[in-house]
């Protein structure tokens, strides 16, 4: 059964990178705002679109 | 504050879908092949096509769906998504469409060389090496183009969908290096480094993780992105997604095990299976709830809207296997469902309902999007909603209540203490299900072709937008003070990119370092009488892997009384320590051979088996295999592939690969022989079948040797 310890090291590697990634995240503040990044992702730039449609149909 | 103008490219976007949806029909339809097969064995057109047995053409099922359909459906929701949430466009246009046009290549292959018999035989991860090296490298593209994407955004906040394919990537990178470490014995043909037990390990470490990191997290993130667009309103909660997207990839790591509750796998790695598996129900419900609740309100859009539609019960399925994952993962539930249809009920409510419908439901939003105009027909679309929801219902309960029928079956006893019935009366009472369950597969796929006319139509009714045009505020270098220790700040300033390089640089090096160390040695017996397999038994082996048996048999008895009643002692850990890949298999539409070598010593019994299973086993469903009866055995193989054992450790003497093809050679003639004298029938004794019975014929016989 030592391919547990192969397996409990990488799933230590995976888990300790997430750790890091975590803390990453909260330290850099991506966490601290918990309202407007929800509402943002609704917003592309629609008004853009239509032109460039335009051209593109002729 | 100056804006910065730049393109999102579409074309890779619908690329992508193009191949997700075409992948999709083929792997559907193959499924629905499959699923006629297990109930008219005719269909398998043995005597013409060995190619497309059962036992073939499962693994391109699977295969394609997870890998083709499921895999294209991520990105081309990745290629859609992250340009626009974190307003550039993607890094690299080349990059994307080496990824493209890798990702299809490495498909085909997969199709044809799985289809040829080329598998390594191990579920889920059957490609051979060169095609897992080009995985690999594809892989790597992928991650450069998604990473540097990640680096060069213009939108600091990374929206939690992002989260999701980010840990996905890294997650696949490493569960495919990690599993597919094995021995190439030949071009397209190779050995699992890892044996028996330990290789059962791997397996389901990654088997389970790649239903987590690429059937889950990676959808959860398209749930994220466009289930908020389709209902055009914020996600309920988005603390509720931060908080279930950690705690889930933290715990579904060690969940792997409760795949092999009951096996020789010691007690204490499946007890750590099962209470991780248990704890995922709440990170998971965490999930279902969030998408549900962010429809709060917006009910009477589901009504109209059949993107929404989709999505409800692509989540609501999402939370009904989620739920059934981790009441499968308790011991006592596990013994009625293991190597059962329940299993295949519990996969196929994850891929049809949530996989399928999640990514219809993108389909159906996306294409008119990109092809600026609307649905071709929302009430074909609601067709297909009903269709698919109707094939998905009568695909799952024939085979829940087959799973439970077959298990009742399995453990009834007569008063006497036999076994009530013999295993050929359960495949002869779970046929008729099995034909209900390929009908709700045949509608769950008309459905498709549905969708597929609606989009065709929808695409022709629009025009083409190839690129998008936007403007965003570029990124401000935001300059932070360094904090009190160097790597912190150091890790601040390249963070993803470091992380990822770090954690693939260390786990391919210790990998590789620690495998051959540890395992070798494991490999010293462990029950003295197991002895390696003779060159003649190998070589059958590898026929067995080919013809993919272990797609129906099981080699594993668990410790219950109807299973040690019908198949014999139950099977311990030291009698794989030299199955190099192990076959443990997952589910019996046949019984198991665990013991074969006991239960059926005869030769004339399996020669006649193989030609025509009806012969010896009236109202079996397993495909004959007359092609064995006309291949030579590959002698020329079989110096470098004891050559490969050895270096892994299986104890043959030095120097035995000259000497390896005579002794096969004589086994091989004693076994044509006795079917000479004992069955009146000529066969050359160079014949694949001749191999096959040696290895049928060694199951599960050495630990009945020690009792001598």
């Amino acid at each position: 059964m030592s391919v547990i310890i192969i397996l409990l090291i990488v799933s230590i590697l995976i888990a300790g990178g997430f750790l890091i990634g975590f803390l990453w995240s909260v330290k850099d503040g991506q966490f601290d705002d918990q309202q407007s990044p929800a509402q943002r992702m609704l917003f592309d730039n629609e008004l853009k679109i239509n032109q460039t449609n335009l051209k593109n149909t002729k | 504050m100056s804006l910065d103008k730049f393109y999102y490219d579409n074309k890779l976007p619908k690329f992508f879908a193009i191949a997700c949806i075409f992948w999709g029909a083929v792997g559907m339809l193959l499924g629905v092949i499959a699923a006629f097969q297990l109930a008219f064995p005719v269909l398998n057109f043995s005597e013409y096509f060995p190619h497309l047995a059962f036992g073939r053409l499962r693994p391109v099922h699977t295969n394609a769906v997870i890998f083709a359909f499921v895999g294209n459906g991520i990105f081309t929701g990745v290629y859609y998504a992250i340009p626009r949430l974190l307003k550039t466009p993607m890094w690299s246009k080349k990059l994307g469409n080496i990824h493209f046009w890798g990702w299809q290549f490495i498909i085909v292959c997969a199709a044809v060389s799985l289809l040829m018999g080329f598998t390594t035989g191990k579920e889920y991860a059957e490609l051979e090496w060169p095609i897992d090296i080009l995985i690999t490298l594809i892989w790597v593209v992928f991650g450069i183009n998604m990473f540097a994407t990640i680096i060069t955004r213009r939108e600091r906040h990374l929206y939690v969908a992002i989260w999701f394919f980010i840990a996905s990537w890294v997650t696949v990178a490493m569960l495919h290096i990690v599993n597919s470490f094995e021995i190439p014995v030949s071009f397209m043909k190779s050995y699992s480094w890892y044996a028996g037990v330990q290789d059962a390990l791997v397996q389901w470490w990654y088997g389970h993780n790649a239903v987590a990191f690429f059937l889950t997290t990676p959808y959860l993130g398209l749930m994220y992105y466009f289930l908020p667009k389709a209902a055009n309103r914020p996600v309920y909660s988005y603390r509720l997604s931060i908080v279930h997207f950690w705690s889930l990839i933290f715990l579904y790591i060690w969940a792997g095990p409760h795949h092999l509750l009951y096996t020789a796998l010691p007690d204490w790695a499946q007890s750590l299976g099962t209470a991780f598996s248990i704890m995922l129900i709440l990170p998971s419900w965490g999930g279902m709830l969030n998408g549900l609740f962010t429809l709060r309100g917006a009910w009477d859009k589901v009504r109209e809207d059949p993107v929404l539609k989709f999505f409800v019960v692509a989540v609501t399925c999402y939370g009904m296997s989620t739920f059934e994952g981790p009441m499968l993962s308790l011991k006592n539930v596990n013994a009625i469902s293991h190597y059962s249809d329940w299993t295949v009920a519990h996969v196929h409510i994850g891929a049809l309902g949530w996989n399928g419908f999640l990514t219809f439901g993108m389909m159906y939003w996306l294409i008119p999007k990109l092809f600026k105009t609307k649905l071709y027909s929302v009430k074909l679309a609601a067709t297909h909603f009903w269709i698919g929801t109707l094939g998905i219902l009568l695909y799952a309960i024939p085979m829940y209540w087959s799973a439970f029928r077959s298990y009742f079956m399995m453990k009834a006893f007569t008063p006497e203490g036999q076994l009530q019935y013999t295993f050929i009366d359960i495949v002869q009472t779970v046929t008729p299900f099995y034909i209900i369950r390929a009908v709700g597969g045949t509608i769950f796929l008309i459905g498709v072709f549905i969708m597929i006319y609606n989009l065709i139509k929808t695409a022709k009714q629009g025009s083409f937008l190839a690129t998008e045009e936007a403007e965003a505020p570029a990124l401000e270098k935001e300059y932070r003070a360094p904090s009190n220790s160097i790597w912190h700040s150091f890790i601040e300033r390249k963070p993803i990119l470091l992380l990822v390089l770090s954690l693939v640089v260390v786990g391919i090096g210790g990998v590789i370092e620690l495998v051959p160390t540890f395992l070798v040695k494991e490999n010293i017996p462990t029950i003295a009488s197991v002895k390696p397999y003779t060159p003649l038994e190998l070589q059958g082996r590898d026929i067995y892997i080919r013809e993919g048996c272990y797609n129906c048999h099981s080699q594993m008895i668990r410790p219950f009384r109807y299973e040690v009643k019908r198949y014999g002692e139950y099977s311990k850990a030291g009698e794989f320590v030299y199955d190099h890949p192990f076959q443990w298999g997952s589910k019996r539409t046949g019984p198991d051979l665990a013991r074969e070598g006991i239960n059926q010593p005869s030769v004339a019994w399996h020669f006649d088996h193989m030609m025509e299973p009806t012969l010896t086993s009236p109202g079996s469903v397993m495909p004959s295999y007359p092609s064995l009866y006309e291949n030579d055995i590959d002698v020329a193989s079989t110096n470098s592939k004891i050559h490969a054992m050895r270096k892994m450790g299986v104890p043959y003497p030095d120097g035995y690969e000259a000497e390896a093809n005579n002794d096969l050679m004589k086994q091989a003639e004693t076994i044509a022989n006795e079917l000479r004298t004992g069955k009146k029938v000529k066969i050359a004794s160079n014949k694949e079948i001749i191999a096959m019975i040696a290895y049928l014929k060694r199951l599960g016989t050495d630990i009945n040797l020690e009792k001598k």
